[in-house]
């Protein structure tokens, strides 16, 4: 499909119908593929959840139906004690995988990077394809896990060794954990493959006048999230492929001699367990950053939009996005402050970690300083992104008692780190992309979404998480480990019941909430209200195409850009706002680093 | 908009830093649906990115499993010398390829580019007849650490020498499509600059395998 | 539905009104109100080791300022929201860079404070062993915990893998080292109340973590290293054992006893266990 246009015309060919939405290398079919393809994922991730959260709160319920569902996974109506790690590890693999970062980098990235930066597609729409078509396979063999002899992966999403490379240590460690490891590094493939087009795009195909500093702040959190992915991801594949080797080959990279396992004694020799955690981590703590930038960015351009403002202090927001970015590959380590790394190594890290914070609160400030004295229009979308600085601040504040790795000798492994993590990264993540989502659904699909409902969506969803999270602090700060099956155990976890049956419920309402959003969305795409082009006056260049915007984006002219992306409420300008693509002779422009004069 | 003339609030200068030289906004002339070298040059060097960290991963681990006290190295297979002299060769032949199609020497572009592929494939070959080697003195991948990375990165290696090869390929058949050496050059420069690397990649692991 | 940009000045200040209260009421006041609640049921578990009460003392400043941050973001949060949705026009600023530098400054000045206390209760926390210490093996398995004491001659016996057999050498004590002869292996940790512990932590099969809550101790036991865990129990009583560390399907079981107890009552319990020579 690329290489259907002339240089001055936006006409689709006739392709089959498969080219066009299955197969299809345009850049938004690519996007929404992978944001409706991560949805499935999320309904699922969240029904696990739900699995896990039903044990927790109610240890005793029977529960009839999923037995029915799960017939190898129930006994007595009761979860066992095996599928629940499954269910556990899957949620996190799933959630954290095939959900955030798919819909973020795979779905927000893909629509928004040519649209934004006046591209017509990406630089290569055969890689983009490719990139899409590796994450089907993935999601297969993930979930073929489920049905294999000992069930699906069981070791955590972090598959720790032995526990992940020993087939007897744990029944997921059977067929469940290769596979889990196979579908990983497919999907890695893809992002590899992903990360190379966006950064590549960003840097080549920018339209006329869209400078760094002019470039919309969504695009800078992509851009610099593609680039820890590309630096990152390629050290969990090599962790993956040695341990895949441990597992099957019989070789001893992270398994040590001298273990008895079962009553057997384990053939390995001389490997290291805490190697697996180093690569492990370099890999894992970027990805969190993965998660967080986009949504950031969505949440700026966002806040700006509903604010008829300005972000405050753009340069230091990619300043601190940058920031972030280079210091989350120095924090790896405060992962594992009790893991049996040298304790000096302890103390750097708390120095890096902690020094994560400054550029955060940066970022926090700003959008404090963006919303003061502006005037604000209520739509879902700003909902969500205010939102989102509260889950953002809420779950960034805990971080602090983790960074420190005094207080991490009792806190870690506990429930305040599932609380921390679920609000800093999980829920605000997803509040991203539902402010994303509500935000660029018309330009999507040229239809309006349905505001009642979906601030309705916004209010159960924001009480949900709060009501479900925030307990999990006092459950982790009484002492509850994570992943436990059970806290009926432990004498210091016997007064924990109430507050589990009780995030137990907010659990379950918080899922129920996102029905709401999914009735929403479908109907939205065909019965919503049609779209005009720019229906938040917004100033970015994807409301200078059509809604929907056509295969090749823009008319038989690119646009031009000759201003940066928030021209909001400019003193004397007769509307309160104005587009990137408006000269600046035109209106008074308010004077940007990167306007007209510099760039003559 | 109605043209106005209204005075304008003088806000920030320019940032200091000048991340436009990269390419200062350029694409709006062109139509970006068709990229020209400039992105298939930027992407390869993004992949050698990529490529280098996956190799770091796996050396990190490498470093710190060989300074455990049961580290041997193992037999040094006779074939890694034919197949290391087969890659470096392919990679001259190449760079002298690439500096005819600079001159304009369609012909000599396309014969280098040829026999350096073959030189590729013949080292691919070289490789398998190590592992053979190996495999009749009893070293296999779970026989001792040393072993297991040895085929751990000439495996890994390997399969991007394979990726390599397929570019080579894919750049012979656009060479005699190309009606000029400039055109062919266009996929020509980045399959060679990702063969160079691998070239490069090679020498290091043997010499961190064997030698260091 | 209106058309955006047109929205109804009433409705807008509703939901300014609407998410401005529930900011305040739901975050602020639920958030440090459930705080104040559950400090009095769901919290701390009591302090029982010397590095318990310097734990709980960096956990506590840590809250006082991450509270004071987190009420402070949220009611500038919510005023802004509030006033958002009464202004006719938006203000047109984007740049303060004294604001900036300010808010850049003070987070850093206590984030440095908060690393310097940090990583002196760090550092203390990992002493080495006084000499005086009392001196015991730590063995995480699925599931449970064995615990060995060197006996009279202060030493431990070799042990190899190989020799385990989970009824009469659970530790896989190598019976030709004379060493091992007065080892004593038991089920159940004894510590003596205000001496030091030189815990010598390792596991048998897969990553445990040795996590007692009322000692704020956790440390995780990974196959092939012994790693020292050093702490003072400064209260008699019985405590628990967790394990923190995913270690398999009984992960959720794997508790261990610990009994604390003066010298004399420690030196009687530890003559009355005979010693586990194969």
């Amino acid at each position: 499909m690329t290489v259907t246009h002339t240089a001055h015309g936006a006409a689709e060919h006739a392709l089959p119908w498969w080219r066009r939405y299955i197969f299809s290398m345009d850049h938004k079919v690519i996007g929404i593929q992978y944001l409706f393809t991560s949805m499935f994922m999320a309904v699922l991730g969240g029904f696990l959840a739900m699995l896990i959260r039903m044990q927790l709160g109610f240890p005793t319920a029977k529960f009839y139906w999923a037995q029915w569902l799960f017939p190898g996974g129930f006994a007595n109506n009761q979860i066992k004690p095996d599928f629940y790690l499954a269910v556990v590890t899957m949620h996190g693999t799933i959630m954290i995988f095939f959900v955030l970062t798919t819909a973020l980098s795979g779905g927000f990235g893909n629509f928004l990077i040519p649209l934004q930066i006046g591209a017509r597609d990406m630089a290569f729409p055969f890689l983009n394809m490719m990139s899409y078509w590796l994450y089907p396979p993935a999601i297969i063999v993930l979930l073929a896990s489920f049905f294999v002899t000992g069930g699906a992966a069981s070791a955590g999403w972090t598959a720790y060794p032995p526990l992940s490379a020993l087939r007897n240590a744990v029944p997921g460690s059977q067929v469940g954990q290769t596979l889990w490891l196979i579908s990983l590094a497919i999907l890695i493939v893809a992002f590899l493959f992903g990360s190379l087009n966006y950064i590549t795009t960003i840097l080549q195909l920018r339209t006329r006048g869209m400078s760094f500093t002019r470039l919309p702040l969504t695009i800078w959190g992509l851009f610099v999230t593609a680039i820890l992915m590309l630096f990152s991801f390629p050290v969990l594949l090599a962790g993956a492929i040695m341990l895949l080797f441990d597992r099957t080959a019989g070789t001893s990279f992270f398994v040590p001699g001298g273990l008895v396992v079962g009553n057997q004694l384990v053939q390995h020799t001389g490997g290291n367990p805490l190697l697996w955690q180093h690569l492990f981590w370099f890999l894992g703590h970027p990805e969190v950053y993965v998660l967080i930038l986009p949504p950031m960015g969505i949440v700026s351009e966002v806040m700006a939009t509903n604010a008829r403002k300005p972000i405050f202090g753009y340069i230091f927001m990619v300043g601190s996005i940058i920031a972030i970015a280079f210091l989350s590959f120095l924090v790896w380590g405060h992962h594992m402050f009790i893991s049996g790394m040298n304790p000096l190594l302890g103390t750097g890290f708390m120095v890096t970690t902690l020094a994560i914070a400054i550029p955060s609160a940066i970022k926090t400030f700003n959008w404090l300083a963006t919303l003061w004295r502006a005037k604000i229009r209520f739509h879902t979308s700003m909902l969500f992104a205010i939102g989102f600085i509260s889950l953002f601040v809420t779950g960034g504040l805990t971080g602090i008692f983790l960074g420190s790795p005094a207080i991490d000798i009792y806190v870690q492994d506990t429930f305040f780190v599932v609380a921390h993590f679920h609000f800093v990264m999980a829920s605000a993540a997803l509040f991203g992309i539902f402010a994303g989502t509500y935000h660029w659904f018309p330009k999507m699909f040229g239809r309006m979404m349905n505001e009642r409902l979906g601030r309705i969506h916004f209010w159960l969803t924001f009480v949900g998480i709060y009501a479900t999270f925030f307990p999990m602090h006092f459950a982790g700060i009484a002492g509850m480990m994570r992943r436990i099956f059970s806290v009926s155990i432990y004498q210091h976890l016997q007064g924990l019941a109430w507050v589990n049956i009780f995030i137990s419920l907010a659990a379950f309402l918080l899922g129920a909430a996102q029905l709401i959003f999914i009735y929403n969305l479908f109907r939205s795409i065909f019965r919503g209200p049609r779209a005009e082009r720019n229906p938040w006056q917004a100033t970015t260049l994807e409301w200078e195409a059509d809604s929907p915007p056509p295969h090749g984006n823009f008319g038989p002219q690119l646009p031009e850009v000759h201003r940066w992306p928030h021209d909001f409420s400019v003193p004397g300008a007769p509307a309160d706002f104005i587009p990137q693509t408006v000269p600046a002779g035109a209106v008074p422009a308010a004077v940007h680093g990167g306007s007209e004069e510099s760039e003559s | 908009m109605p043209p106005q003339t209204l005075e304008v609030r003088p806000r920030t200068p320019a940032p200091p830093i000048d991340i436009d030289r990269f390419s200062g906004g350029g694409g709006g002339g062109a139509d970006p649906m068709r990229p020209g070298t400039a992105p298939a040059s930027i992407a390869v060097w993004l992949l050698v990115a990529s490529v280098t960290i996956l190799f770091a991963a796996f050396t990190s681990t490498y470093l710190a499993r060989r300074a455990e006290s049961d580290w041997i190295v193992g037999p040094l297979p006779v074939a890694l010398y034919v197949s290391t002299t087969l890659l470096l060769l392919s990679s001259v032949v190449l760079e002298w390829a690439r500096r005819q199609g600079g001159r304009g020497r369609l012909e000599a572009l396309r014969w280098g580019l040829g026999v350096a592929t073959v030189l590729g494939a013949g080292f691919l070959a070289a490789q398998v007849a190590a592992w053979r080697q190996l495999a009749a003195l009893g070293v296999f991948l779970s026989t001792n650490p040393h072993s297991a990375f040895f085929y751990l990165f000439t495996g890994a290696h390997a399969l991007h020498v394979t990726g390599g090869l397929l570019g080579l390929l894919y750049a012979l058949t656009e060479a005699r499509r190309a009606p000029t050496a400039d055109l062919a050059l266009q996929t020509v420069d980045p399959a060679t600059t990702f063969w160079h690397f691998l070239g490069g990649l090679w020498v290091y692991l043997f010499l961190m395998l064997f030698v260091l | 539905m209106m058309p955006p940009g047109e929205t109804d000045r009433a409705a807008t200040r509703t939901a300014a009104r609407n998410l401005s209260l529930g900011i305040l009421l739901m975050v602020v006041v639920g958030g440090v109100g459930s705080f104040l609640i559950a400090r009095a049921r769901w919290w701390l578990p009591p302090e029982a080791s010397t590095q318990a009460v310097e734990i709980d003392r960096l956990f506590y400043t840590t809250l006082a300022v991450t509270g004071i941050a987190f009420v402070l973001v949220h009611v500038l949060l919510a005023l802004f929201v509030w006033q958002g949705g009464r202004r006719e026009r938006a203000e047109h600023f984007a740049e303060h860079n004294t604001l900036e530098l300010t808010y850049t400054l003070v987070p850093t000045a206590i984030l440095v404070t908060l690393i310097a206390m940090g990583s002196v209760v760090w550092a203390r926390v990992h002493q080495p062993a006084p000499a005086d210490a009392l001196l015991v093996e730590v063995r995480a398995e699925q599931f449970g915990w064995l615990f060995r004491y060197p006996g009279a001659d202060g030493a431990f016996g070799r042990y190899e893998a190989r020799l385990i057999n989970t009824r009469t050498n659970p530790i896989g004590l190598d019976p030709a080292d004379p060493a091992g002869r007065d080892d004593i292996v038991v089920r159940e940790l004894h510590l003596v109340a205000n001496r030091t512990v030189h815990v010598r932590l390792r596991s048998k099969d897969v990553i445990h973590s040795f996590f007692i809550p009322t000692f704020r101790v956790k440390q995780d036991a990974v196959p092939g290293m012994i790693l020292n865990v050093v702490f003072t129990p400064n209260r008699a009583g019985h405590y628990e054992i967790a394990c923190a560390e995913l270690c398999g399907v009984g992960h959720y079981i794997m508790r261990g006893k610990i009994t604390v107890e003066p010298q004399q009552a420690f030196d009687s319990w530890l003559a009355s266990q005979a010693p586990a020579a194969p």
